[in-house]
């Protein structure tokens, strides 16, 4: 298991290595700098600014010093906010959109297990054909549909919920989270349908039956537990794609999370800012991914036999 | 092991329902309730604030919690937009026009107690020019003698710029012409003063974002204070006991609140979240204008709408060209039926009545004439019309008056137009190089005075690129008008440049901007005007209007 983290480990330090570098050159190459403007700045100004953020040394020069600062955590100041390291921003964004995030993937992990399951016990019968209609609308909606339609109905008419902010106010993060977490409710209504139903025929749900177990052991105990690894494998995945997909929803709600200036800072030429979040962003998915990978090899017997014989 | 999954399952239920209840319904006061009752202005204010030094930023939402922050030797009347007293009590001007004293009050202090003197100005002036500081706003300080080129390096020596401290009350200023607006331009952030002793605390008096102005550190002299600034959430300002007009000051503070989705601002306020918005999404006016008109504020705005002409082309460097193509657009029917915000169609560059000047409409939609025009020309019916591209910045209300404005093209001219529409910075960068045929373009005044329109179209002009170059032009903005103190003289002169301008047509007026904004009937004293000016320390609120429905 240990050799096994390690591999994973070292291997993603060329792809990281290649998501910086590729970033890098293609945010230099895109036409605009960061500091025109619709007044035309003065090109003393312009260079004073460059000078300042060494925009007027050498790409490759840039590129040295840029890995430098990067091996020591640095990821340098950002050019649309001229007090603010990129460090600070994405400190200073971060819990807040892991906290979106978790909720989101509450809510889906809730309402998609629960829905895969009770359709996958009674296949073909309204009980299947209700939720997975359900989950298909889910998977169809998007979320800059979504969460403006569940304002409207439970913040302006109903006057429930609040239709913006984070934490300001009681109850204000109930609906991001419901409309960031909808989609991957949906889909993994659809994973975890299709996992039990596979898992309900085989020889050992029978052999549970038989020993006179009630039918919810069988499926909670019996039936989840093998049903629900195509569902882990698509959770690591799916939490570093609802930390990187929260632009939306943060701009619907006016949350002030990473994502919302992930977006802004490619508008803005903002390139450290670029840079920083994009590696941020790689590094997260290459953990996320490593991670449903270790709980998948835990949880799955097959897997961890594969593991222990050398494979 | 066995039961892991199964402990988990329970646990995560748990969790979320928790959380979901974790206060249950709002139901609680909204912001405007509170904010009545405590004196505290919701304001929503477009994008967040990049930096909140004056000397640094270039936005309107810095300018609106700057103005709150700070303040400059004199102030604007919101009403007429004519300069009142603010740091300076009084100020004299000489007779040429060139050289002004100021007397500054001897009750202004900074929110630390230290006095403000003409020892502040002088030095925040000579921080504002620094070139390594990158101030973009720079050259509105430019009018005062030798500022322009002390900011471009040509001299070293700041005592030759015509800042003079005769007292530490008494600021003498000597300008390089008599610059009727000069007064205007001191209520703009760049020329507000900054507390030295805070900025030298916490770095060079040149260095771009150093922390002084973080809450705590930030030293002002304004009616407010800052106390909070949350990135991406909200500026909390107090009002600021030490300010010497603080007597006037009705409200207890105010929260700046960044929202850049208008469609989201307009949600916040419907739900009693904001006072005041910064906008309006477009498809809401009409349903505002028609059912809830007390809450919708609009008025003229100093600001344009227009296309630039690439004059360098060879079908497009043919004036009755480009006059036909001026002269088959409805805009008219463009605001009306396109827009709908509730602008004016504009005959002219310089929005009407830009304190007292009116430009002379030079062209009208006339589909009739601009087909002779262009017959003239060589392309009868819009025959062999060569390729032409209309240039735009990613946007929907772009595309749709771009369309409009194609389709008119090719009903009155029977000339097909291709669009075109690029990434913000792409497009500048299009337009700043002269790759464009006809470009969409936006210009807001700097300060209310026809020159802050005019003087971009001199020839090779920094913010010019059409290309166009008249030496009369030149001559009347350039030599004539600045010598002349008399108000009415100069105008003259404007207007025949502004003329001559729209006789040649490198530019193309669409209509004028106008400020539009939700307001919630609670906020009292504000005062439209063509700046979209706020007087902070003017505003009040009436907690009687609290429960007003705005639904």
């Amino acid at each position: 298991m240990f050799r096994f983290i390690v591999s994973r480990l070292l291997q993603a330090i060329p792809v990281l290595l290649v998501v910086i570098t590729a970033t890098f050159f293609l945010v230099r190459a895109a036409p605009g700098g960061p500091f025109s403007a619709e007044k035309t700045v003065a090109p003393e100004v312009i260079k004073a600014l460059e000078a300042q953020y060494k925009l007027d040394q050498p790409v490759w020069q840039q590129y040295l010093s840029y890995l430098n600062d990067l091996a020591h955590g640095d990821f340098g100041p950002s050019f649309r906010y001229p007090g603010r390291s990129v460090d600070e921003l994405i400190a200073g964004g971060l819990p807040i959109t892991a906290e979106l995030a978790f909720y989101a993937m509450l809510v889906a992990i809730i309402i998609g297990v629960s829905a895969g399951v009770l359709a996958a016990l009674k296949p073909n019968t309204p009980q299947d054909y209700v939720p997975m209609s359900a989950a298909m609308i889910g998977i169809c909606m998007p979320s800059f549909l979504m969460g403006p339609l569940l304002v409207l109905i439970f913040g302006i008419w109903l006057e429930w919920l609040p239709v913006s902010g984070w934490g300001d106010l009681p109850g204000d993060k109930i609906l991001p989270a419901i409309t960031l977490g909808s989609g991957y409710a949906a889909f993994l209504a659809r994973l975890s349908r299709g996992g039990m139903l596979e898992v309900m025929s085989q020889d050992y749900i029978r052999t549970a039956r038989a020993k006179g177990l009630p039918e919810w052991v069988v499926v909670l105990k019996h039936g989840l537990r093998g049903g629900l690894i195509p569902v882990i494998a698509f959770l690591g995945p799916a939490f570093a794609g609802l930390l990187s997909g929260s632009f939306v929803v943060e701009t619907i709600f006016q949350i002030p999370g990473l994502g919302r200036f992930y977006v802004q800072a490619a508008f803005n030429r903002d390139y450290t800012m670029i840079l920083g979040t994009t590696v941020f962003f790689a590094t997260l998915v290459v953990l996320f991914n490593l991670l449903s990978d270790i709980i998948a090899v835990w949880i799955n017997p097959k897997l961890r036999h594969q593991l222990r014989e050398g494979k | 092991m066995r039961n892991k999954i199964f402990g988990l399952t329970v646990l995560t239920t748990t969790l979320l329902i928790t959380t979901l209840l974790m206060g249950g319904c709002s139901g609680g006061e909204n912001n405007v309730t509170t904010g009545n009752r405590d004196g505290i202005l919701h304001w929503g204010n477009g994008t967040d604030p990049q930096e909140l030094d004056p000397h640094i930023v270039t936005g309107i939402p810095e300018h609106h919690i700057l103005t709150a922050l700070l303040e400059g030797l004199v102030a604007k009347d919101p009403a007429t937009l004519e300069p009142v007293a603010a740091v300076a009590k009084e100020w004299s001007i000489s007779e040429d026009g060139k050289t002004y004293t100021f007397k500054l009050r001897h009750n202004a202090v900074w929110s630390n107690g230290d006095p403000v003197t003409a020892h502040d100005f002088a030095w925040s002036w000579w921080r504002a020019l620094q070139p390594a500081l990158g101030n973009q706003y720079a050259y509105m300080l430019f009018p005062i003698k030798n500022s322009e080129a002390y900011a471009k390096g040509e001299i070293d020596d700041f005592s030759q710029v015509g800042v003079k401290v005769l007292d530490d009350y008494t600021l003498e200023v000597e300008l390089n012409n008599a610059t009727p607006y000069f007064l205007q331009l001191l209520d703009h952030y760049s020329m507000f003063p900054v507390h030295r002793p805070t900025i030298e605390k916490f770095g060079k008096p040149d260095e771009r974002g150093s922390l002084w102005t973080r809450p705590g550190n930030f030293v002002g002299n304004g009616p407010f204070t800052l106390k909070e600034w949350k990135l991406f959430k909200r500026v909390e300002v107090v009002k600021n006991p030490q300010y010497w007009d603080a007597g006037k000051v009705k409200l207890n503070g105010i929260h700046f609140h960044p929202i850049e989705n208008v469609t989201t601002e307009e949600r916040m306020f419907r739900s009693g979240q904001l006072h005041h918005t910064g906008s309006i999404p477009i498809d809401k006016v009409a349903t505002y204008k028609k059912d809830k008109p007390h809450l919708l504020h609009t008025y003229p705005y100093l600001g344009n709408y227009f296309y630039r002409i690439n004059t360098k082309l060879p079908h497009l460097s043919d004036q009755r060209v480009r006059q036909a193509l001026a002269m088959s657009i409805d805009s008219k029917q463009l605001t009306e039926q396109v827009t709908k915000g509730g602008e004016v169609p504009a005959y002219t560059f310089t929005p009407p009545n830009t304190l007292g000047y009116n430009a002379k409409s030079a062209f009208e939609f006339n589909p009739e004439k601009a087909r002779k025009l262009l017959a003239e020309a060589g392309y009868p019916d819009g025959k062999d019309f060569p390729v032409t591209e209309l240039l735009y910045n990613t946007s929907e209300s772009h595309r749709k008056i771009a369309v409009a404005i194609q389709q008119m093209w090719n009903q009155y001219l029977g000339v097909n137009i291709i669009l075109n529409n690029q990434d913000w910075k792409v497009y500048l960068d299009s337009v700043g190089n002269g790759d464009y045929s006809i470009a969409r373009a936006g210009w807001i005044g700097d300060y209310v005075d026809p020159n802050t329109f005019l003087d971009m179209w001199v020839t090779e002009g920094g913010n010019n690129h059409t290309g166009w170059s008249n030496p009369r032009y030149d001559e009347l903005i350039l030599k004539l008008a600045p010598t002349i103190p008399d108000r009415a003289m100069r105008y003259k002169l404007m207007a025949e440049a502004e003329a001559i301008l729209l006789e040649d047509m490198p530019i193309i007026p669409i209509y004028i901007y106008n400020s539009k904004s939700l307001v919630h009937p609670s906020l009292k004293g504000l005062q439209p005007n063509i700046l979209d000016y706020v007087l902070y320390k003017n505003l009040s609120l009436d907690p009687s209007l609290s429960g007003v429905n705005i639904h």
